[in-house]
């Protein structure tokens, strides 16, 4: 949803939205009988599976397994270090996304560059950022080693550990929520409150940020989920040790081995948080979210 | 006028126009893609000058570059003895009204208003400061409202209101007819104009109106494809234009 930028300077007109296109032409609203039926099958491909997940969860022993002293330690270190990971992901991401904003007007080499480089954990698969944080943080990494020979500390299987992985697979969630949000903000506003003798650091402050907080909100609430439900990088590079690094997810896929009742009631717990975030989303934030 | 408590004097609209204000030199060289534009001119406190040209001549350029918003290629800007142009535009006291007023979405009409006052103050010190500029606009009614719930005449008070508040040296006023709907169009204008005659300071004002620069400013300065072509009062130039462009503009002239 980007509007159209004009390469002239000088303060004249803003960015004018395109009109919408006209809506709702009966013609074009209508598809071709396939299509219903193959979107229908990829409907159900994305409902069944969660629909037979509520359907055999069990129902009677719910808050007994929920209250296992396994289940409570699993759940209070997944929602701390989702929290702290956020938090992390805030004081990160925010400035990045400004950044991300303004490169809008570097060359093409370097602003493909950054913008590859914060995709980046989007599509990779987790273990291999799981990996790729053991290389640089494990003992025998450049500054794991530096970590461990000069203040004696060691990254890897730790609950710091579990929260760089989250920190590393869900910034890019909130970077390009806030991007989204920075784009959209109309930047003469900026223009305008310099004018009235707002410093950089005031512009940002009163003006930037009040405008980018749903971003930010939509973006921290994407961040959080993510982070939740952190599995590959976690176990790669933090292990399984119950009460220290064994998050939700890892108990539950855990649990499936020993206990399946366990790991269902575990399932369901996360995809209650994911509902609950949907809903929380809605359609006042999810737009700005498509960056 | 009842003054509001905590508004110093020097906040006090009504002090603005009895201080002596300094005159705005300009001589700008702006680049814009291949090409340059340039204008050279001295605008004296109380003579607004306006800068008519057509579409694309490089009129909104000129103002940001005295403006500080867009950077100058060459040249100076300097008001009264003060040298600004290497200065960032918040320190420069030049207040802009932008053409479609670039209100800020999420404050109030009244924070809008104490918006520079914040940036030195307190919010509550700020929002007393407003209270006179609110009431000498009319807005005093409309001050808990958001921009989006202005007409355009009311979001033009207010971006005057929230320019003038920061007691600028020199006020810009970019095209500030064109977004508003025509028929209020002549009222606003007559508005306008005692506004920036109770400024009193240097102001310079773009349009493609004469009936703007006939009801605004003192004298006229022609700017085409990046080049100042006449300068002189509508008089003047009606007497001897110096283009076609000026001769069409005048004959077309009456909106």
């Amino acid at each position: 949803m980007a509007a159209p930028v004009s390469d002239r300077p000088g303060i004249g007109r803003g960015p004018r939205r395109a009109r919408g296109a006209q809506r709702g032409s009966s013609v074009a609203g209508r598809l071709a009988w396939p299509v219903a039926v193959v979107a229908g099958i990829a409907l159900a491909v994305l409902v069944l599976p969660l629909a037979a997940l509520v359907v055999r969860a069990p129902w009677g022993d719910l808050t007994e397994l929920l209250a296992r002293e396994s289940v409570l330690q699993a759940l209070v270190l997944s929602f701390t270090t989702a929290t702290v990971a956020t938090a992390c992901c805030l004081v990160l991401g925010v400035p990045l996304a400004a950044l991300l904003a303004r490169a809008a007007d570097w060359p093409t080499l370097p602003r493909r560059a950054l913008r590859a480089a914060v995709t980046v954990p989007l599509v990779l698969p987790p273990v291999v950022g799981g990996i790729a944080l053991l290389m640089l943080l494990g003992r025998r990494g450049p500054i794991g080693q530096l970590l461990e020979e000069s203040f004696g500390v060691t990254v890897p299987f730790t609950t710091g550990a579990v929260v760089i992985a989250q920190v590393f697979v869900s910034l890019p969630f909130l970077t390009f929520a806030v991007e989204g949000a920075l784009r959209s903000a109309d930047r003469r506003t900026e223009l305008a409150a310099a004018t009235l003798g707002a410093s950089r650091w005031q512009v940002f402050r009163h003006v930037t940020l009040p405008l980018v907080a749903p971003g930010v909100a939509a973006g921290a609430v994407l961040c959080f989920t993510r982070a939740l439900g952190e599995f590959g990088a976690t176990i790669t590079f933090a292990g399984s040790l119950p009460g220290v690094t064994r998050t939700l997810p890892i108990a539950s896929y855990l649990a499936m081995q020993s206990d399946p009742d366990e790991a269902i009631a575990l399932a369901l717990l996360l995809l209650a948080v994911s509902v609950i975030v949907l809903l929380g989303l809605r359609d006042r934030w999810l737009p700005e979210v498509r960056a | 006028m009842t003054d509001a408590a905590g508004a110093s004097s020097a906040a006090d609209p009504s002090s603005a126009a009895t201080a002596t204000r300094p005159s705005l030199h300009a001589d700008v060289v702006v680049a814009r893609g291949e090409t340059r534009i340039a204008a050279a001119f001295d605008v004296a406190p109380g003579h607004p000058l306006a800068v008519i040209g057509p579409n694309g001549a490089g009129k909104s350029s000129v103002l940001a570059a005295i403006a500080g918003l867009v950077p100058l290629e060459s040249g100076r800007v300097a008001i009264g003895a003060r040298s600004v142009d290497r200065m960032p535009p918040e320190r420069r006291r030049i207040g802009v009204l932008f053409q479609d007023y670039v209100l800020f979405p999420h404050l109030t009409v009244r924070d809008n208003v104490a918006f520079a006052a914040r940036m030195r103050g307190s919010r509550a010190a700020a929002r007393a400061a407003a209270e006179p500029w609110l009431d000498r606009y009319g807005l005093l009614a409309l001050a808990d409202r958001f921009p989006a719930q202005l007409s355009g005449g009311q979001a033009q008070r207010v971006a005057l209101a929230r320019a003038l508040a920061a007691e600028p040296d020199v006020l810009l006023l970019d095209e500030p007819m064109s977004a508003l709907d025509v028929e209020v169009r002549a009222d606003m204008r007559a508005e306008l104009a005692t506004h920036v005659r109770e400024f009193g300071g240097a102001t310079v004002l773009v349009t493609h109106s004469p009936a703007d620069a006939a009801a605004l400013a003192d004298s006229v300065l022609v700017l085409e494809r990046g080049r100042v072509t006449q300068r002189g009062t509508l008089e003047e130039l009606r007497a001897s234009p110096a283009t076609p462009y000026v001769e069409r503009m005048l004959a077309a002239s009456g909106e």
